[in-house]
């Protein structure tokens, strides 16, 4: 077999894997993978204006597809560039494959031009990292690094590659590794596990199911075997952030999302619930509230893929590491084959009827302006029937989106949960449009939040990508205005958004079509033109200012000290509520 | 509002590793990056491939963080197995220190004969000075050291603690 170069190596493997569309940016260190690729016309290479927005972009097309996301950049502040994205990935278990050139090998560690130790740079944000030494290892790492990205907890993989590498020859025949995997593949779990599962849900009076990203990453399938367990065990839902969509909105058993910005019947049932079912979710803070008063009754099954996710935060009763789908279909047979039947729940589902009709989501109507909340409602209501794929920035339009948009299905929500990284959403937009070309996809955005990725409005105009960007635009990075609201008696230190751009005018700049809106009475119009346009469209919508994001469960709180509206907000916060995230 | 401290206990770890470029820095920045401490850690080849390595790390923290520490150690792709030693039962823990003395007169003298009891050899000698090899537990190793504080330290170098499961078990 003739010998081939590293560059080329690489693009057959990629090309092998089922790589069909690369996120990327050029540069010095990577000029021979970009001239392989110049060859290589299987591979479409989306050529973003700056590397943090090809590593959300290849986030959005992974979590829209299913697949992994590819990013290739170049060296130095290429891969700097990258690493938000790459950290965004890590915590939110999405898989990704990130391809950095790097300077030759000679060159390593001599300060040259271009030179960051990526490999050591990511090596605490990434699920595994290499830095390959020899064009012959290139394609079992490469094949190696998909693995471990798909398999398991899915997660980021960088993969290193000094300038020398890709030049250099080796044998193209690439024979495949021989050694046995690395990686634990996804399993079933214990049968005894189960079994006790099964019964500790027959017997519950006050079960809860709290389901999480988990189950997305696990595929449509768990979503489907979800919908089943809570069909046959007359559970209420609830979800993460991550999990939106897991379990349909409309559904009788849901309760809404959960944690700080959760329903109040969704956080009052985890509270008072006796038997919880973790499903895919982490039991992260901005879930459990004060973790000595988190549920403080149940019994906690939590079924995770991730040994170390369980009793991470919180103790529970009954753990089961096992691929969460595949589990909760165990659950199901074993359910169905020793004929349990729930217990009758009526009584619980009377108080969580109760909780309902606080109606903790209602907000005030305003003829006058237009309330945020009412601007998700509407834009829901016009685009549900087209199943939107929605991406969102990180602060109080992402919580308001997550509390008034619903999802029917997963893969349709993306939004940054670990990491809260502002400036996820329009590249991650970009990403979820490249993979599902005929889809709606919309970016529910904020007006600073946009700002921080907001160069990739290019990429949008040159790939011809239709992505509608739908700013809540109140003047104010909301979020950190409100906690300054709550805890530091309305000192706003930095947080007015001063000195915005015309976003119509800078839609136009880039040619694209620019919407403002500010009245309630034309909103729906306004969506109404937005949707007709085939092709990039900015609307700035402009809400009233002073809206604040509720229910909340404030810093250091537990989930039954649920702030309803804004006038039970103090001002003040003890230290040892500041102190906590 | 003061930062809280909880009541850790000394575990002692063993983990087999690919023996590979990144994997030491791989482990101990997981420890830092997580917050967990580290009172020792040693590391070596031990497979006739060169192929895989024993790292056995001494660490300190309550129960449910130890668990944590084993659950992120056992995360990381290049790691295969973990053991807690001071979990899993019987098992050894040797160190090897060398320790240096100088000194003349009785000092010398009191030198050699604690050397003779604690089992320490003498791998270097000049007219003022020895250089003892001592191995054992580390409280064998503390208390020796702590004698020769006075009767003429110098320096120490100690390789940190290896450990093995007693009996005809894989650790």
């Amino acid at each position: 077999m003739a010998e081939k170069s590293g560059a080329d190596i690489l693009i057959e493997t990629l090309i092998e894997q089922g790589v069909d569309t690369i996120f990327g940016y050029p540069g010095g260190a990577v000029l021979p993978i970009y001239d392989a690729l110049f060859q290589h016309s299987k591979i479409k290479h989306v050529l973003v204006r700056h590397e943090a927005g090809a590593a959300h972009a290849a986030e959005g097309y992974a979590r829209s597809t299913g697949k992994p996301g590819v990013v290739l950049v170049t060296s130095g502040p290429g891969a700097t560039n990258a690493v938000t994205g790459i950290a965004d990935a890590f915590l939110d278990s999405i898989p990704l494959i990130i391809l950095t050139g790097q300077v030759a090998t000679n060159l390593i560690g001599s300060d040259a031009f271009q030179e960051a130790d990526t490999v050591g740079i990511t090596r605490h944000c990434s699920k595994h990292n290499y830095l390959v030494k020899d064009p012959g290892e290139l394609a079992n790492v490469v094949r190696e690094a998909f693995a471990i990205a798909t398999t398991g907890r899915p997660g980021p993989v960088v993969i290193d590659i000094p300038k020398n590498v890709q030049v250099a020859t080796a044998n193209g025949a690439r024979p495949k590794s021989t050694a046995a995997p690395r990686f634990l593949p996804a399993g079933e779990a214990d049968f005894a596990l189960i079994n006790q599962a099964a019964e500790l849900i027959a017997k519950a009076k006050a079960p809860i199911l709290y389901t999480g990203g988990g189950i997305i990453n696990s595929g449509p399938a768990a979503s489907e075997a979800l919908r089943e367990l809570a069909a046959l065990t007359g559970a209420p839902v609830t979800s993460t952030l991550m999990g939106l969509g897991a379990y349909p909105a409309s559904g009788d058993a849901w309760l809404g999302m959960l944690g700080m910005h959760g329903t109040y019947e969704a956080n009052m049932a985890m509270n008072q619930c006796d038997v919880m079912i973790c499903l895919g979710a982490r039991f992260d803070d901005r879930v459990t509230g004060r973790l000595d008063a988190f549920s403080p009754n149940s019994v906690k099954i939590h079924i995770d893929i991730d040994r170390s996710s369980i009793n991470k935060t919180v103790r529970v009763d009954l753990p089961i590491v096992a691929d969460v789908g595949t589990a909760i279909r165990q659950i199901l047979n074993v359910w169905k084959g020793r004929k349990h039947k729930a217990a009758d729940l009526s009584e619980w589902w009377a108080r969580i009827k109760g909780w309902r009709a606080v109606d903790c989501l209602s907000y005030p109507a305003n003829d006058g302006a237009i309330m945020p909340q009412y601007a998700i409602a509407r834009l829901y209501a016009l685009t549900k029937d087209k199943s939107p794929i929605i991406t969102t920035e990180v602060g109080q339009h992402q919580m308001w989106a997550a509390q008034h948009f619903h999802f029917e299905a997963p893969n349709k929500w993306l939004t940054s949960g670990g990491l809260g990284t502002m400036g996820y959403g329009m590249p991650a937009a970009i990403g979820a449009q490249m993979g599902n070309p005929d889809a709606l996809v919309i970016d529910i955005a904020g007006e600073a939040s946009i700002q921080m990725n907001i160069q990739e409005m290019g990429t949008a105009s040159q790939y011809r990508l239709p992505i509608k960007i739908f700013i809540l635009n109140n003047e104010w990075m909301g979020m950190v205005r409100q906690w300054q609201e709550l805890t530091y008696e309305g000192r706003y230190s930095s947080s007015y958004s001063d000195s915005l751009p015309d976003f119509v005018a800078l839609a136009q700049a880039y040619g694209w079509k620019g919407i403002r809106c500010d009245d309630p009475a034309q909103l729906d119009d306004a969506i109404a033109e937005m949707l007709g346009y085939d092709g990039p469209v900015m609307f700035d919508c402009r809400v009233t200012k002073a809206a604040n994001c509720f229910p909340m469960i404030p810093s250091g709180a537990a989930h039954t000290d649920m702030i309803l509206h804004n006038d039970q907000v103090s001002g003040t916060m003890d230290d040892e509520a500041k102190a906590l995230v | 509002m003061h930062i809280k401290q909880e009541i850790s206990e000394r575990h002692v770890l063993t983990l087999m590793v690919d023996n590979e470029s990144g994997t030491l820095a791989r482990i101990a920045g997981m420890f830092t990056s997580r917050g967990y401490n580290i009172d020792s850690l040693t590391v070596a080849d031990i497979s006739e491939d060169h192929a895989t390595s024993r790292i056995t790390i001494v660490t300190r923290g309550p129960p449910p963080v130890i668990d944590q520490i084993i659950a992120q150690c056992e995360r990381l792709i290049p790691v295969h197995k973990v053991t807690d030693l001071t979990e899993a039962g019987p098992h050894v823990e040797r160190e090897l220190a060398l320790v240096k003395v100088a000194g003349a007169g009785d000092h010398r003298i009191e030198a050699m004969r604690l050397a003779d009891i604690y089992r320490a050899r003498v791998i270097d000698a000049t007219t003022n000075s020895f250089i003892f090899e001592l191995t054992g537990g580390p409280e064998k190793i503390d208390t020796f050291v702590a004698l020769m504080r006075q009767v003429g330290l110098v320096e120490v170098g100690r390789t940190g603690i290896v450990g093995l499961m007693r009996g005809a078990e894989l650790s």
